[in-house]
């Protein structure tokens, strides 16, 4: 067998395709076409009589929206343009609290055909039998590692699921007449800010608690902050640093002590899968992200799915409907009468392209390949970890915590920056050159200075993350022979660095070709002048 | 460790033993279980996991898959008049071809630079629905119309200082709970009352009357959709708005962008923040997973500091004459503030924006015309063909775009019975309104687009006959 080198990787320049492409909306031709529509038939019309006709005369539109007007292949070739000038993990990406992972094309493929694409979500149940027993099993898998007793697909991204949360614990305080009281919701400073967004959205104050010289808050700051007012605590773990809090079934059973539920916000899944159960450490709840740890793609930002469960105590409130299996016949049925259902946190039952994508990955994994999956993932930081704190200028987060973390660990280049005065957002940039995506840095607040959060997982093979660190040595040797080019960066990508001094600025910011025409356009045929001089 | 672990994994390039046994020499520990050191013994799973071994072989798992998806039957092997929400349309072969792209499909979050392509596409989403909808400002998607509707409330809520919104009482009971839900219940300090508004039983349209008793000093806006849930194009926009302004009220109108080619933008009659559907452009309905909606509004700062949403702006780069597409107004999102943000964002339905952009470019001004009267022609013919049944009438016979209420009351069978019957004829019946909608008896709301032809709705006009 042939293994991999030991030597440090040969970091390669990566030029990125620069199409110097058009905005659509200054693209095509008066009279061309792409998508063409028949007539309507003439038994229609006559009828009917003439289209335009049936619109009320004062709701008929005045003026042609000003869209492009392209031919189909113009259009597809634009889009292709715009395809190869993005990195979308064609190189390297470790982008943490994310887990990048492999996206299998079969489901890609599968998702199209028309037994899933062409499904309406009012069918009668016999018609999807087959989609209801995928979500049912796919529910049973998700039990099985979580030791919850219900799930529900229904959010459309983790930050819904934890909406559902806080929406769940308003109907459960709600039924027992408390609701009014629990107005408090406690979660940490390293939990993911969705939660303490989704709480407030909800209507709860927030209650953040910080973290102690052990790396997580202390369990006196918890009793501090629980009282008949609390209704739940929302919490990662680990956290958004890596680091897992050893006293977490004691802070739930204390915030159960105080009659408050529990949620188990499980974005940081990938190290302890099949390692710990959620509902066996006490949580009433937890979320998966089906686009993160269960192989869903990214898309970007979604589609995504959080998957919801719950114990069976709150299963009741559950947003409708639930997917059952009807022991006797052997059918499925799509329960909507519930009457303490917290109703819809977005219509239908889900986005289950995802659920599709998360059953079909859980199952060529298996139990045996979750397992491994989050082994390897564990290997692979504690490997990658070593070697990049052997780069000069590297720090890890929480220093004197020297227990091995899982999933990921928060470094900085706090030093680095000291130093050369190049810091993490510059190192990213440039790291881009090398055909490596830009690492996350941090959620707010960065307790850390100059953070970056990469993650490994179980997807990227040891000559991946060798090339990666090799990468960030590299442009960090940069930033000391050589500190120009780091701060110039990016050298070989698809557009030069974006002006993002102005992004705030009301009289330069467009979100549309309108809003550009109005503010900008004007300022760029004048070289700049315009618009800096308003 | 069993025997299929034996094999590597084809997702994972590590899994090989030899290198695994690499890796943990180079950290310097003898064993993977150590590295787990973090996890008390007691917190450690009490059962084992109990799951099916992996299937390594992508041929097995497909077979697997494709066994379980022939077990549904679909709007292609069926013929249905289903909508209510989600829309049977044409999906074009490039919004697929661009939507499946691994570049996009399996991007997250680089540098405006290394994704400058993607950021172009969601500018070129933003533009182009802006021209449809005739708005300046337009954020990036968010999870479903009905969310979106839930967030401009909220936004209108917090630029008037006001806690009410009307609604009409015939908006969609999924939309509508969705709404319940973001304006929370009345426990919660910063609730928001939904207070439906009547609709006029003639027409199908909101009964000004009502509004104009139920609007006040409390009001922070009037919601309403173009096309209404039971499928009306409402006519007295501009009305509406003009009172609701009158009354201090924002006026936020829902709408579904394929109409826009022959109906009016509602800037028109006076919409301060349009939100709706993404759904119909070009995005396929995966059984409602094609969900997706919008907010726009004119580009002030008193609604562009609201946005709960993404958003991203076009501006220049060092390079001149380049250009390039950067978050604006980040800090106010939930990423920036936490609980003091513009209630939240996170992942949403941003590669559906692109094939959303992909769509709007291929049909240009000209396509969005065209399929507006090819639907709105179409389902004026099948409300005609089917309010000719005996015992059967559409309930508001002309006004609508792509939706119309029929209503099978005098047949003296119920909708759920003539639909069962229809089923055994190949054929998805409209939407059950008997339950959600009582005063329409006994009601179904039936969707026609440009997927279904003279033919089809022939076919569904025999059936009934045969049925009634």
């Amino acid at each position: 067998m042939r293994t991999p080198s030991k030597a440090m990787p040969t970091v390669r320049e990566v030029h990125q395709a620069r199409w110097n492409e058009p905005v659509v909306m200054e693209m095509g031709v008066p009279g061309r076409r792409g998508a063409v529509y028949s007539a309507p038939e003439a038994v229609v019309e006559k009828a009917v009589g003439k289209a335009a006709d049936l619109v009320p005369a004062a709701m008929r539109r005045k003026n042609r929206p000003a869209l492009p007007e392209m031919t189909e292949p113009d259009v597809l070739r634009h889009y292709l343009h715009l395809s190869q000038m993005v990195h979308g993990m064609m190189g390297v990406n470790l982008f943490g609290t994310c887990t990048m992972k492999y996206n299998p094309r079969i489901s890609t493929h599968l998702t199209l055909r028309p037994e899933l694409a062409t499904l309406h979500p009012y069918q009668p149940e016999e018609t999807l039998q087959g989609l209801l027993e995928i979500v049912h099993s796919f529910d049973l898998i998700l039990r099985e590692l979580s030791g919850m007793d219900q799930f529900v697909f229904q959010a459309a991204g983790g930050a819904g699921a934890a909406y559902t949360h806080a929406c769940i614990t308003r109907g459960y305080f709600q039924a027992r007449g408390e609701l009014a009281q629990r107005n408090e919701i406690i979660s940490t400073i390293q939990t993911h800010p969705c939660n303490q967004a989704t709480a407030a959205t909800a209507g709860f104050n927030v209650i953040t608690l910080p973290l102690e010289e052990n790396g997580y808050p202390s369990i006196e700051a918890l009793q501090g902050a629980l009282s008949n007012r609390t209704a739940a605590l929302m919490v990662n773990n680990p956290d958004d640093m890596g680091v897992y809090n050893p006293q977490i079934k004691d802070w739930v059973k204390l915030v159960k002590k105080a009659g408050a539920l529990a949620f188990y916000d499980h974005a940081n899944f990938n190290g302890v899968m099949s390692k710990i159960r959620a509902r066996e450490l006490g949580f009433d709840a937890c979320m998966f992200m089906l686009h993160k740890t269960f192989g869903g793609p990214k898309g970007g930002g979604g589609p995504a799915v959080g998957a919801y469960g719950c114990s069976a105590e709150l299963a009741p409130f559950l947003p409708k409907p639930i997917v059952r299996l009807d022991d006797k016949t052997g059918r499925y049925r799509l329960d909507a009468d519930r009457k303490l259902s917290v109703g819809k946190v977005r219509e239908y039952f889900g986005n289950l392209q995802v659920v599709f994508y998360a059953y079909a990955w859980a199952r060529a994994m298996g139990g045996d390949g979750i397992t491994e999956a989050s082994d390897l993932a564990v290997l692979a930081n504690n490997y990658m970890e070593k070697k990049l704190l052997a780069i000069p200028g590297v720090v890890k987060s929480q220093p004197q915590m020297t227990m091995h973390r899982m999933e990921m660990t928060r470094y900085g280049l706090g030093p680095l920056k000291e130093e050369t005065g190049i810091g993490i957002v510059e190192v990213g940039a440039r790291m881009t050159d090398y055909g490596v995506d830009s690492p996350w840095l941090s959620h707010e607040p960065w307790v850390v200075p100059e953070p970056f959060t990469p993650e490994p997982g179980e997807l990227w093979s040891k000559e991946d993350i060798d090339y990666w660190i090799a990468a960030l040595a590299k442009v960090c040797e940069e930033a000391r022979t050589n500190p120009d080019l780091v701060r110039t960066a990016p050298h070989n990508a698809a557009i030069h660095a974006i002006n993002g001094a102005r992004l705030d600025d009301p009289a330069w910011w467009a979100t549309t070709w309108r809003a550009y025409k109005r503010k900008q356009a004007p300022a760029a045929r004048a070289g700049g002048k315009a618009a800096s001089s308003r | 460790m069993s025997p299929t672990n034996a094999i590597a994994h084809p997702y994972m390039a590590n899994s090989v033993p030899e290198i695994k046994a690499a890796m943990l020499k180079d950290i310097g520990a003898k064993s993977i279980a150590e590295l787990f050191e973090q996890i008390p013994a007691d917190h450690r799973m009490k059962k084992p996991l109990k799951l099916a071994p992996g299937m390594r072989s992508e041929a097995d798992l497909k077979k697997h898959l494709v066994g379980l998806l022939r077990k549904n039957s679909t709007c292609e092997s069926h013929l249905s008049f289903l909508g209510a929400g989600i829309w049977q349309h044409h999906v074009p072969a490039i919004c697929d071809e661009i939507g499946t792209r691994s570049e996009f499909l399996t991007s997250v979050w680089g540098t405006a630079m290394s994704d400058h392509g993607r950021n172009q596409a969601w500018f070129e989403f933003c533009a182009q629905l802006g021209e449809l909808v005739g708005m300046e400002f337009v954020g990036l998607p968010v999870y479903s119309w009905g969310c979106a509707a839930g967030n401009a409330i909220r936004m209108a809520a917090r630029i008037t200082g006001r806690s009410e919104v009307l609604v009409p009482e015939t908006l969609c009971p999924e939309r509508l709970a969705v709404i319940r839900q973001y304006c929370e219940p009345a426990e919660m300090a910063r609730h928001i009352k939904v207070v439906p508004i009547r609709h006029d039983a003639k027409t199908g349209l909101i009964d000004l009357k009502d509004l104009k008793a139920r609007l006040s000093d409390r009001t922070a806006a009037v919601y309403f959709e173009n096309p209404g849930y039971l499928g009306m194009i409402e006519t007295q926009g501009a009305d509406i708005a003009r009172m609701a302004r009158a009354a201090g009220a924002e006026t936020i109108v829902g709408v579904d962008p394929i109409s826009l080619g022959v109906l009016a933008p509602p800037t028109d009659y006076g919409a301060d923040i349009v939100v709706g559907t993404i759904q119909t452009l070009g995005v396929h309905m995966s059984a409602g997973g094609g969900a997706g909606g919008f907010i726009a509004s004119r580009d002030e700062e008193v609604y562009a500091r609201e946005y709960p949403t993404l958003n991203i702006s076009i501006t220049d780069t060092t390079h001149p004459g380049e250009v390039g597409f950067g978050l604006t107004l980040f800090h106010q999102s939930s990423y920036g503030l936490r609980e003091e943000g513009k209630d939240w964002t996170g992942n949403s339905v941003y590669l559906t924006a692109i094939q959303n952009a992909v769509y709007m470019s291929l049909l240009g001004p000209e396509g969005f015309r065209e399929i507006g009267e090819l639907i709105i022609a179409r389902a004026h013919y099948a409300a005609r063909r089917i309010g000719a049944i005996k015992g059967v009438s559409v309930n508001w016979p002309a006004g609508f775009f792509k939706e119309f209420v029929v209503d099978f009351s005098r047949t003296g069978k119920t909708v759920a019975k003539i639909n069962k019957a229809l089923l055994k004829r190949g054929i998805f019946g409209g939407k059950d309104l008997s339950k959600d909608f009582p005063k329409l008896g006994q009601s179904a709301l039936y969707a026609v687009t440009e997927c279904h032809g003279a033919d089809d709705i022939d076919r569904l006009v025999a059936a009934l006959k045969e049925i009634l």
